[in-house]
């Protein structure tokens, strides 16, 4: 008689036979669940302040073009909010007289809009190649460890989201991660305990590299840009 | 969940790579050209290229070591004479663009002159667009940040000449969502010129208006991508148009548009003051000036860094960024343009010579001239197979054969990396790679198939000898059973 194990080890190594759907590594989930927190009977409405933003938000687009001032707008709510509702898209769609549909469209392609409850910190660790090459497996693992979830999962008590998201453009800094909106760069493991440690105290830690550098300079000593900068009219052709 | 952020840029290439497809060939007619009267307009050769002094940088403030707002660009020459420049026109402009030879820093190199020069047809009365390309987000590649952040002066400058070229009413900087504190410099730059008059009505006195947008993305590669990145301006999914109708003529809300990279806008206004032949005169022909490098990965001292083109790679590892981790002789491999082109072993490492002519010979890309550096401890299957699911992760689902096939890929190379494959296989992963590329309305097929060619070229034996230990365990463990 075939064990489990047996059948198990069998269907491993022929795994190419089987069909499965699509493993969702990264990615939300495309359709709109009702749930406790996100449903069409929670009203959201746009603080003063923010109506002033919006008003200089749309004047930057030519007349019959507001549609262009919607990713803007949706990054509004959110900040607002702290994440994205549906109501919330709702709203954006009345102010740009728009059918729904539309946003809808545009929040669920851009992955910077979080359409279920995120933390109060949203913890995002780049695991792409050039901070693959320098350690971001040991950052993200320690972050699991320490805040105690998986990727993409939120905490409890609604503090921390942990997300795994691909190049932020900080290739020279890695390994790094992104903090809502401050970047925490040239990491290792030490440097990310502590960062954690500092939010868990509401203490926001300085972004930027965490070694002796300031910027993307090399971290022993500079080999260009050792002199004053010029100054205007250095070279500047005669005839001008 | 999750979010994740991405993207790019610039990177890109995207954009204007379907261009950059079509200049490879086009290209190749443009040498024939311009060697007709090679011997009249060449410079002097230069025997090396590289170690670039001080004096001939464009980004004085690359490092941040000095003030970035408008007293301290001021102080380093940002905003001298522009007004002179305004007034000298569009041609002047144009002309010393063009004689500078400045070839677009997005990835795909089309000279910027000619793509500028593409917005002077007689108007029809539309207003048109200069859209600054600030999505960057291709892996390897941060020097459109350090720009932004340090120098935004010079890529204000930057618009304002360049619209001036080709006639703009005014620019709009997208720049991708997750760069919120550079966003937050770049648009405090911009107010800073407001109100000093450098730009809006009568920008610098010269008679003419010219406004500056910032417009924040919210986390898509594909954006990067010319006609995505219009898409998404307009409030849409960033999903790229079919060309023609070309930018120049349908841009950004049915106006006539260019999209160009942050760096290549942020030098024009010192080519302009410095004089083209000046530029012209870095770098090999055909592949002039000076440009951003960023060296990442296992080096010991990673960094941004501009330099002259045509720098061998060799010398730029070791001068910069303090030489590969372990040694040069530790040195595997090198993705020498951002993580859409292909990887180059060390043994064309040695030679390869950082500029767009250089890296074609070497069956590669300067692309954004984002070297990643790969020594002997890498697991370079793995390193492939995690740029493949960022590809797959941006594709932006439109095309078929980008959106299933880097699928496959993704799966296939997963399976490489452990070596659980046929060797047959490693054909049908070139075959697959072969029709996704150019097969597709933009470039991220592209892109997505390049890595997995390179791998395939380079690193076949590699792949191979994973495949066997697979099965020689496999074989064990099924008699052990």
């Amino acid at each position: 008689m075939l064990s489990l194990n047996k059948i198990a080890k069998c269907l491993l190594s022929n795994s190419r036979t089987l069909q499965t759907s699509t493993v969702v590594r990264h990615d939300t989930m495309f359709n709109h669940r009702d749930t406790k927190e996100n449903n069409l009977d929670i009203k959201f409405e746009f603080t003063d302040e923010n109506k002033k933003r919006i008003d200089a938000i749309l004047a930057i687009y030519p007349d019959g073009h507001k549609r262009a001032a919607m990713i803007p707008l949706l990054d509004l709510a959110q900040r607002q909010h702290g994440w994205l509702p549906i109501s919330a898209m709702h709203k954006v769609a009345d102010i740009l007289d728009l059918p729904k549909m539309r946003v809808y469209e545009v929040a669920t392609f851009y992955t910077m809009f979080m359409r279920k409850p995120t933390g109060k910190y949203h913890v995002q660790v780049c695991t792409t190649t050039p901070c693959w090459l320098r350690g971001s497996d040991d950052v993200m693992s320690c972050l699991k460890r320490k805040l105690n979830i998986g990727v993409g999962e939120t905490s409890k008590d609604g503090l921390w989201t942990l997300s795994e998201v691909e190049c932020l453009g900080a290739c020279v800094n890695a390994p790094m991660m992104q903090v809502n909106d401050d970047y925490y760069e040239d990491l290792n493991v030490k440097d990310v305990e502590s960062i954690i440690d500092d939010l868990k105290n509401d203490k926001i830690p300085t972004p930027g590299p965490r070694t002796t550098r300031y910027a993307s300079e090399p971290l022993d000593g500079l080999t260009s840009l050792k002199e004053e900068p010029y100054g205007p009219g250095f070279q500047v052709r005669p005839d001008l | 969940m999750k979010s994740s952020a991405l993207v790019r840029s610039n990177l890109v290439p995207k954009g204007h790579a379907a261009f950059g497809l079509s200049s490879l060939s086009f290209k190749n007619i443009l040498h024939l050209r311009q060697n007709s009267t090679a011997s009249a307009t060449t410079p002097e050769l230069k025997s090396s290229y590289g170690n670039l002094s001080d004096s001939d940088r464009i980004f004085t403030n690359l490092y941040g070591r000095h003030d970035w707002q408008l007293k301290g660009a001021l102080k380093r020459g940002d905003w001298y004479k522009t007004k002179e420049i305004l007034i000298k026109g569009t041609d002047y402009i144009i002309n010393e663009v063009k004689t500078s030879g400045l070839r677009g820093r997005g990835g795909a190199g089309f000279p910027t002159g000619m793509k500028w020069s593409f917005m002077n047809k007689p108007s029809d009365g539309r207003p048109k667009y200069l859209v600054v390309n600030a999505d960057e987000g291709e892996p390897g590649t941060c020097k459109d940040r350090e720009i932004m952040r340090h120098d935004p002066h010079k890529l204000i400058e930057g618009c304002l000449v360049a619209g001036r070229a080709m006639g703009a009413c005014a620019a709009y900087i997208y720049i991708r969502g997750e760069f919120y504190n550079e966003a937050s410099n770049l648009q405090q730059a911009i107010c800073e010129a407001y109100q000093a008059g450098l730009i809006g009505k009568n920008a610098c006195n010269s008679g003419y208006d010219f406004d500056v947008f910032v417009h924040r993305g919210a986390g898509a590669y594909i954006c990067g991508e010319e006609t995505a990145l219009i898409e998404s301006l307009e409030g849409k999914q960033g999903k790229p148009r079919l060309k023609p109708p070309f930018p120049a003529d349908v841009g950004v809300f049915g106006c006539p548009t260019t999209v160009s990279n942050v760096e290549t806008v942020a030098v024009a206004p010192t080519i302009c003051r410095r004089g083209g032949a000046w530029f012209l005169g870095l770098g090999r022909p055909r592949n002039s000036g000076t440009k951003l490098f960023n060296i990442s990965g296992h080096v010991n001292n990673p960094c941004t860094v501009e330099e002259e083109m045509s720098i061998p790679l060799k010398e730029l590892i070791e001068r910069h960024a303090g030489g590969v981790t372990g040694g040069w002789d530790n040195l595997l491999a090198v993705i020498p343009g951002g993580s859409s082109t292909p990887l180059i072993p060390k043994h064309v490492c040695e030679t390869a010579i950082m500029d767009f002519d250089g890296l074609v010979a070497a069956q590669t890309s300067l692309g954004t001239a984002a070297v990643i550096v790969m020594n002997k401890q890498t697991d370079i299957v793995k390193a492939i197979a995690r740029l493949i699911m960022f590809y797959k992760h941006e594709s932006c689902g439109q095309c078929t054969p980008c959106r299933e096939g880097i699928n496959w890929m993704n799966k296939i190379m997963y399976r490489f990396v452990d070596g659980q494959a046929q060797s047959s296989e490693i054909d049908m992963l070139w075959e697959i790679s072969k029709q996704i590329e150019g097969h597709t309305i933009c470039a991220l097929g592209d892109g997505a198939a390049w890595p997995v060619q390179g791998l395939i070229r380079h690193f076949r034996p590699e792949l191979e000898r994973r495949m066997k230990k697979y099965h020689e365990q496999n074989e064990k463990q099924a008699l052990a059973n």
